[in-house]
């Protein structure tokens, strides 16, 4: 019954990814993203994690996701420009960074290593995930946990400077430099929502 | 081969299938007849309110109405917009009632009732709200409507905008109860609180009021009804997300409205007014409880809508985040304490 479960929702997972990059239209890119979470939120489930799995759809499907779709609809973006110096340096860069991502993963696979240690202690497969995931958040990568919420407060602080600073005309003092997408009221252009992810 | 048959009927696989499916179809029909007959006590409610009779023509007292409306949405013309995404224009009502019926799977409604008892049932809650979003969303943009595309937005802004409040105000329940199962949490609840000379049921609405106001709150922020239904406003949108929707596409909507009301109704219920546990009745009678909490919710939702004007859309979102965040996170932070203090007593 899992391997059936696991292989069917592999395959959505599969198929939608590639729809995320092969569909002209954006507005059905960002779903067949949302529909690729919630795939990948399912094999979590049949992995018995439970909590990463539903933290995925909450955060990504739920929050992400829903404000990428509120750009692009707001920018009214409609079909990809398909012309420009632009378009080919991002095409070039994508290859670029997919090829190296791809050898990356083979490598590692050949190896049969993981980076980090994937399960340090044997997780139960019944109940307590949670308290596990937390426990081992609070203990052992308390570290990486702070740092991650340190930076995520510098790019929110970063967003409401850059935005601020353009109603005020002129730039803001003291704004760090934290390479925040552009979040201003002003759009510029078909660029912006392509840049974030 | 009924050897076979029997065989594979004893597989416990195909058992808890067979059960869930019979369970699942038992919650869709109720919830199916809840809402037909919520239609028509909303509008009696209305009346009464508003010093009218209310529906009161259809069969005795008007009982018969909600047939009679579902027959007349049935013979409805259908209209497709013409320049609009129709494969979203179609998905749009089918996303706005599925996230309700999700939730209601992981919901205890009973002591021997329930679909299926999830240990992180309150994130099965947190995410299906947050994807009841989309449906909203894509129909205001998929219809190719001015007025629609602004129902849209403004539901997109205002459900993030209030999730983060509804999932904060959730943490002091949790803390309380120590766990993500919607079963354990109302397990935490049994029992009687002695406050002073004042016996309470042991019931987090008590020991957590200020999460309480925020939830509920949040929850008619949620469901878009008013004094939170921006997306809708019909003076000012001509009924916004859903004008280009007409027939049972549109009745779809309305029963995604009203389904969220029940699910989020019935969440409340369970985390905060003890779900099923009440005094006098029999462990087997208990489910009334739950049922008596839950329709007392959905009139407190109703009483709400048809008493308190709309909100602005600027006074809506400084109420989200700058009064219901802050006092969420100082409730988390209070609540963390007193758990804290109490643990090292």
């Amino acid at each position: 019954m899992i391997p059936i479960l696991f292989l069917a929702f592999a395959a959505v997972l599969v198929v939608s990814s590639l729809l995320v990059i092969l569909h002209r239209s954006p507005v059905a890119s960002a779903l067949f993203l949302v529909l690729a979470f919630c795939s990948l939120a399912a094999i979590y489930l049949l992995l018995h994690a439970e909590f990463i799995g539903l933290v995925q759809v909450v955060v990504y499907a739920g929050a992400i996701m829903v404000l990428f779709l509120f750009v692009i609809m707001y920018l009214n973006i409609g079909r990809d420009v398909e012309s420009g110096v632009t378009i080919l340096l991002r095409r070039a860069l994508g290859w670029l960074l997919g090829a190296a991502l791809l050898a990356e993963g083979a490598l590692l696979l050949g190896r049969g290593v993981a980076p980090g240690p994937v399960a340090p202690e044997a997780v139960p497969a019944v109940a307590g995930n949670t308290q596990q995931v937390g426990l081992l958040l609070y203990s052992r990568y308390l570290f990486p946990f702070e740092l991650t919420s340190i930076i995520l407060l510098v790019a929110m602080i970063g967003a409401v400077m850059i935005a601020r600073g353009r109603r005020d005309a002129g730039p803001a003092p003291g704004a760090g430099s934290p390479p925040a997408p552009p979040a201003g009221p002003e759009p510029n252009g078909p660029g912006t929502p392509e840049d974030a992810s | 081969m009924m050897a076979a048959l029997t065989a594979l009927w004893q597989d416990p696989t195909v058992q808890l299938v067979f059960w869930t499916l019979v369970k699942l179809v038992v919650v869709l029909v109720v919830m199916l007849g809840i809402v037909a007959y919520l239609t028509y006590g909303e509008r009696k409610v209305a009346g009464h309110i508003q010093h009218r009779p209310g529906p009161n023509r259809v069969g005795p007292w008007g009982l018969f109405q909600p047939i009679a409306d579902i027959l007349k949405l049935l013979m409805k013309e259908e209209f497709i917009p013409d320049q609009g995404n129709k494969v979203i224009f179609h998905l749009a009502p089918i996303l706005a009632v599925v996230p309700a019926l999700t939730t209601f799977a992981v919901v205890p409604v009973g002591p021997n009732f329930m679909v299926t008892d999830v240990n992180v049932g309150l994130l099965v809650f947190l995410a299906m709200s947050g994807l009841g979003v989309y449906a909203i969303t894509l129909a205001g943009w998929s219809s190719n409507n001015k007025y629609s595309l602004l129902g849209g937005m403004r539901s997109a802004a205002q459900m993030i905008s209030y999730e983060l409040s509804l999932g904060l105000s959730t943490i002091g329940v949790l803390l309380l109860a120590g766990s993500l199962s919607l079963l354990d949490i109302v397990h935490a609840q049994q029992g009687v609180l002695q406050l002073g000379p004042l016996p309470l049921p042991r019931w987090f609405v008590f020991t957590q009021p200020v999460a309480f106001v925020i939830f509920v709150i949040c929850a008619f922020a949620e469901t878009n009804r008013a004094p939170f239904d921006l997306p809708e406003g019909e003076s000012e949108l001509t009924g916004g997300f859903h004008t280009e929707y007409a027939s049972m596409k549109w009745a779809m909507f309305f029963l995604g409205e009203y389904m969220n009301m029940i699910t989020i109704s019935a969440i409340t219920v369970t985390l905060f007014l003890g779900g099923w546990s009440g005094p006098w009745l029999p462990q087997s009678l208990q489910f009334v409880w739950f049922f008596v909490k839950l329709f007392a919710m959905i009139f407190l939702f109703m009483w709400v809508r048809w008493t308190f004007p709309r909100l602005r859309y600027d006074q809506l979102m400084a109420l989200g985040w700058k009064v219901l965040l802050p006092v969420a996170l100082l409730n988390v932070l209070a609540t963390g304490a007193a758990v804290y203090w109490v643990g090292n007593r």
